[in-house]
């Protein structure tokens, strides 16, 4: 059952190029409304615009004297631009924690694979099989590459891919998900955030070979709590679910790939 | 020896009496159908109510216009489905819903657990289809039936009945001959003279009506050319439309007299005043849940607080109360 409340900023780190990591105190936001890694929180991005901005959780954890909560972001438009000029001691307006995040089996060991903005919801994943799982993360370039230290200290392995090449593999984190399940099939499963193209690839890779796969999907957001039926994510049965509500994160098999 | 006097001595005057707001009786009528107060939740931003009834009580509400129904279930259009504009939204959900069976099987016994009043909103591919769905309506006990002839984001229907006078009143008097409850009709902004449509529908013999609807808009992404909507256009609402939707019930309530369920962009007490004082009987709120879902609620308070001021003891002396120049 999510809550609205007003959380502080407590810190606030400038990552990569362009990207940002704010920890926020949400009081018993955590406690009361997470459901594991990979669900997101809901933020008023100023009086001027009306919609709130979806931004995945990276991290949280329950705390005194309140509940910490991570985010990081991208600048890509005008809220998160509001939003990462937001300073440690300010307040946002938050909805949370909203949404059905990664189903996680703590004693299990997944491939984590992750795509540029899309790698921050994979460390909640990360540190609930602490030590056990391998991330696949792929950046457009070396100065986009964020939270390389957090997954190598959280991680078994830390594979990194770049579209030009300027760090890790020249090229796609598809190419690095083969290789690892042709060496080892003793993953549980593959967990995946990133954009769409990414994800389709990934889903197929890991229905080659047989290995369950949950994807996390991104759609033009509205209320966020599954109202206003705006975030539609096509599905194989031919019926239309909501990122928000049913969502974000899917079975792979379930999302149809083609629309 | 005469009393000297200082200054200006003010004369006793009676101050008249205070109405605070809890004392303001915010009941009100709507074509015989009674709420505790005037605040519905707009059709298509609240769902069945499961959402928003996890932040509150939905008895606190008026009443609920249920997500857009139709006769068979409906998947919507394909994403994106919204876009931000200045104040506001465009949205081209297209009626996704579980169609009118589903939601009297499942979603209607869930809404009754709450008192507030119930209102179908109910779009048909052809007049007939209308009157399936009001006799299956009635039947199944919801408090009103809201017509929508307005839909801008579905091919069939919608807003081609919204647009015709001739065409309004036609699918307004099915509605009327075969539903048991009364039959609100929701008009559409997108016309030259929405008064027209009003009367053609109030002859058909609507009980009440609703307005404003979505207007049509289009966003293009500057950097790609391509419009952010996947169906190119859409519907806008949010404080953006708000005084287009004034102006309309301003007009309408001069045209007609049966009752209007006013909204657009209500966001706060004083929109929902206004809209009242425009000549609506009750408003609803719809877009500003969005941004916070406490906003009925604080439209409700709100307009409390102003009915107050003005020395009102019922909400409902506001309705038509403006005086234009």
């Amino acid at each position: 059952m999510p809550i609205q409340r007003e959380c502080k900023i407590v810190s606030k780190t400038l990552m990569g190029d362009g990207a940002v990591y704010m920890v926020l105190e949400v009081g018993d936001m955590v406690r009361t409304t997470c459901k594991g890694p990979g669900q997101f929180i809901h933020i008023k991005c100023g009086n001027s615009r009306l919609l709130r901005r979806p931004i995945s959780v990276c991290s949280c954890m329950t705390d005194e004297p309140e509940d910490t909560l991570a985010i990081a972001f991208e600048v890509r438009g005008e809220g998160t631009d509001w939003l990462a000029r937001r300073e440690e001691g300010d307040t946002l307006d938050v909805l949370g924690m909203l949404g059905n995040g990664f189903q996680v089996d703590p004693n299990g060991r997944y491939l984590l694979v992750g795509g540029g903005i899309g790698v921050p919801p994979l460390r909640g994943c990360a540190q609930a099989t602490m030590g056990r799982s391998t991330a696949i993360l792929g950046f457009r370039t070396a100065d986009k590459v964020i939270l390389h230290n957090c997954f190598q200290d959280e991680c078994a392995k830390v594979l990194l891919a770049t579209d030009d090449g300027t760090l890790g593999h020249h090229g796609y984190v598809d190419f690095l998900l083969r290789k690892e399940l042709e060496q080892d099939n003793g993953f549980t499963g593959v967990l995946a955030c990133g954009p769409k193209p990414m994800l389709k690839k990934v889903a197929q890779v890991a229905e080659e070979f047989g290995v369950p796969c949950q994807v996390s999907m991104e759609e033009r957001m509205g209320c966020g709590v599954g109202a206003c039926l705006v975030c539609s994510c096509d599905m194989k049965d031919g019926t239309r679910k909501h990122v928000c509500k049913n969502g974000p994160v899917f079975d792979s098999k379930e999302v149809d790939w083609d629309a | 020896m005469p009393e000297k006097k200082f200054f200006y001595e003010p004369e006793a005057r009676e101050i008249p009496a205070v109405v605070t707001p809890e004392q303001v009786d915010l009941s009100v009528n709507l074509a015989g159908m009674t709420m505790k107060n005037p605040i519905v939740v707009a059709s298509g931003t609240f769902g069945f109510g499961h959402e928003y009834g996890e932040f509150y009580d939905l008895s606190e509400l008026g009443g609920i216009c249920v997500k857009g129904l139709t006769a068979q279930r409906r998947e919507g259009n394909p994403a994106p489905r919204i876009a931000e504009t200045p104040m506001g939204i465009l949205n081209s959900v297209g009626l996704q819903n579980p169609g009118v069976d589903a939601f009297i099987a499942t979603e209607l016994p869930f809404l009754k657990q709450f008192d507030l009043r119930i209102i179908a909103n109910i779009s048909g591919n052809t007049p007939e289809e209308y009157g399936e769905m009001c006799e299956k309506l009635s039947a199944a006990g919801v408090d009103m039936i809201e017509v929508n002839i307005s839909c801008p984001n579905v091919k069939a229907g919608g807003l081609a009945y919204g647009t015709k006078p001739e065409m309004a009143a036609e699918v307004a008097a099915i509605a009327k001959a075969h539903a048991s409850v009364p039959v609100m009709v929701k008009l559409s902004p997108n016309v030259t003279d929405i008064t027209e449509i009003a009367r053609a529908v109030e002859g058909a013999g609507a009980d009440a009506l609703s307005l404003i609807n979505t207007l049509r808009g289009m966003r293009i992404d500057v950097n790609t050319g391509r419009p952010i909507l996947k169906m190119n256009t859409g519907g806008l609402s949010g404080p953006a439309v708000l005084p287009v939707a004034i102006r309309m019930v301003w007009e309408v309530s001069q045209a007609v007299k049966i009752p209007i369920l006013g909204m657009g962009g209500v966001s706060k007490g004083a929109d929902a005043a206004e809209l009242m004082l425009a000549g609506a009987s009750a408003v609803a709120v719809g877009t500003a849940c969005f941004a916070d879902p406490y906003a009925p609620l604080k439209v409700r308070d709100g307009l409390a607080a102003i009915a107050a001021k003005r020395g009102c003891d019922k909400v409902s002396d506001l309705t038509g109360k403006v005086n234009p120049w």
